[in-house]
């Protein structure tokens, strides 16, 4: 991070207004997933019968819900749990994903038709009923919640992978790296995945955003997270049942939240793409 | 002695439509220091020949006979990790289109310490001052400036020194630059050639200049060798094939070779095209087909093995 860099990032951020945006939705979520439980004005825990089903008022900006909990506090403090697993789950399928997919791109063969075969199987299934299946088969807990999301989203980072190294793996600079006596893994690594990180940096945006909507989807239905922890899928599927009733409110800001997250992080990837393109650079 | 000897060095493609006979019985000699071009028309076989040196073959190709041997040391026996030490360090390549010759995204400087960092004992501390140097030996204006600029923020024939700095960072004993000024303007051509052969002079480095231009080969090589269709029709020392070439592929290539005072319309050219060097019946002499000299002893017979390889010469 240099000088020219933050230069850069200035010129990437002031000419797309709407990367800008972006930029500032995430970096507030970001504040809120480090200092959400410091930052929420109650405690997300604390039930109070008698403030119970209350609309947004000064004291309580999102209401509170049937338990009498501030809906503000508990949106807040969700948001460590629903980055964390997506970060955590997404960081593990680029990992896992990206070198798979560039072994496959870059020596092709047998490497390629196994890996690609597992890719197609994963494809296969209907990837939401896919997670469901696996934290229904290794058990309810968060960290099960992340490797189904990190399972779901393998493919998507080892067909990206893939096709960019292979249409790199006979350019000049990877044939000049071989004859100036670098190993075939050492071209691959150094010279030829550096170039594909920014096409896989838009990947790695979307994701995020289908991570945090699976997660929340999970909760939603029951699976993951459960009850009294504070997670917006959950606290959309608690509000799901006032609706008819009318208190909106219950079910509308946590799923807003969740809206505005998977948004930004949609917004976010074409940015960031053109942060990491020296080539974009003028 | 000499530093890098071919010997009958035959080599194929083995192809789904056919095997592709793309070099035959090549034998060839670098002595230290010396410039040799090798020329030929597109297909001859020139660019197989480079990486055939360096062993750096496609999965389809096939050495069916003959031995490489640089400074003693057998190639086509060697293990791959001693390979791997010799390219970049003891014989460099440089190619053409230096536009794509460079990663794109990794800042020259940081590249010519790549190497450094691959094949010398250089220190941390010294590499960008190595880098810096190189790259002014080039004579890259700026070179300071330069170190942190991306190959895309840089001319034709600037990328082109900058392959020239890699290529030579590391003092290697041979330099096979292949076509280097292709796609490169003429001015730019003279001045890199200049630069590669001052450069080559000042460390008594040996070059294999490959090109299909007669016309440069000849003002920069000491000794030229001509291949036609994956052979070796004529090795000699520049002057006497231009004042005697004795093999008649060379002497059309001479005569179709553009001069200052020569209209286009009197430009001779070699009729025919490469034969398909997926036949299996190939005639002995593969120039057959194009020679007014032909006879039928050039289809079955055995060929001379010397300089000339024709059993008719001129």
């Amino acid at each position: 991070m240099n000088a020219a860099t933050l230069k850069h990032i200035r010129y990437v951020a002031t000419e797309n207004p709407v990367t800008l945006g972006a930029f500032i939705l995430f970096t507030g979520f970001v504040l809120l997933a480090l200092f959400g439980p410091w930052i929420a004005p109650y405690d997300a825990l604390a039930s109070d019968g008698a403030a119970a089903l209350k609309p947004p008022s000064a004291a309580h900006w999102f209401g509170t819900d049937s338990l009498g909990r501030d809906i503000l506090s508990r949106i807040v403090v969700a948001a460590q749990l629903d980055f964390g697993i997506a970060v955590s789950a997404v960081a593990a399928s680029f990992a896992i994903g990206s070198a798979l997919g560039s072994l496959a791109g870059f020596f092709g063969g047998w490497a390629d038709r196994i890996i690609g075969r597992i890719a197609d199987t994963i494809m296969a299934f209907p990837l939401f009923v896919l997670a469901m299946g696996i934290v229904a088969a290794l058990g309810n807990t968060v960290a099960n919640i992340v490797i189904a999301t990190a399972i779901i989203n393998l493919p998507f980072y080892i067909r990206v992978a893939r096709a960019e190294v292979n249409v790199r793996r006979n350019a000049g600079y990877v044939e000049a790296a071989r004859l100036a006596g670098n190993s075939d893994l050492r071209v691959l690594a150094l010279h030829v995945f550096p170039n594909v990180l920014p096409p896989m940096m838009v990947q790695i945006s979307l994701n995020m955003g289908w991570a945090i909507l699976n997660a929340a989807g999970l909760s939603f239905i029951g699976m993951g997270v459960r009850p009294p922890q504070a997670e917006w899928g959950i606290m959309v599927a608690e509000g799901a049942t006032y609706i008819i009733s009318g208190e909106w409110w219950v079910a509308l800001f946590p799923g807003a939240v969740l809206m505005l997250a998977v948004f930004t992080f949609n917004l976010l990837g074409d940015g960031l793409r053109d942060i990491m393109d020296p080539r974009m650079r003028t | 002695m000499s530093l890098l000897e071919v010997k009958n060095l035959s080599l194929e493609f083995r192809t789904r439509s056919g095997t592709v006979h793309a070099l035959q019985d090549i034998d060839l000699e670098i002595k230290k220091g010396e410039t040799v071009g090798i020329v030929g028309e597109s297909g001859s076989g020139k660019s197989v020949l480079s990486f055939g040196i360096l062993r750096i073959l496609d999965s389809a190709a096939k050495v069916t006979s003959g031995s490489v041997t640089f400074a003693g040391m057998d190639m086509l026996g060697a293990s791959e990790r001693s390979l791997q030490e010799v390219r970049g360090r003891e014989i460099s390549m440089i190619f053409q289109n230096p536009r794509t010759a460079l990663n794109p995204i990794r800042r020259i400087g940081k590249q010519i310490e790549d190497v450094l960092a691959t094949h010398t004992s250089t220190l941390r501390e010294d590499m960008k001052k190595k880098a810096i140097e190189a790259l002014a030996k080039v004579r890259i204006p700026d070179p300071e400036r330069r170190y942190s600029a991306y190959p895309f923020e840089l001319s034709g024939g600037q990328c082109q020194r900058v392959m020239i700095a890699l290529a030579l960072a590391c003092n290697p004993q041979l330099l096979i630059a292949d076509e280097p000024t292709t796609g490169l303007d003429v001015t730019t051509q003279a001045a890199i050639l200049s630069l590669i052969s001052e450069l080559a002079r000042e460390r008594k480095m040996a070059t294999i200049l490959i090109t299909h231009d007669l016309a440069m080969a000849s003002e920069y090589c000491d000794r030229i060798i001509v291949m036609h269709a994956g052979h070796i029709v004529e090795t000699a020392t520049t002057a006497d094939l231009f004042n005697r070439p004795r093999h008649p592929y060379t002497a059309r290539l001479i005569a179709s070779t553009p001069g200052p005072e020569q209209s286009i319309a009197t430009l001779a050219s070699i009729p025919g095209n490469l034969p398909d060097l997926r036949r299996n019946d190939l005639p002995s002499c593969r120039f057959h087909a194009r020679c007014e000299k032909a006879q039928d002893d050039c289809v079955t017979g055995p060929l001379p093995s010397q300089a000339v390889r024709c059993l008719h010469p001129l």
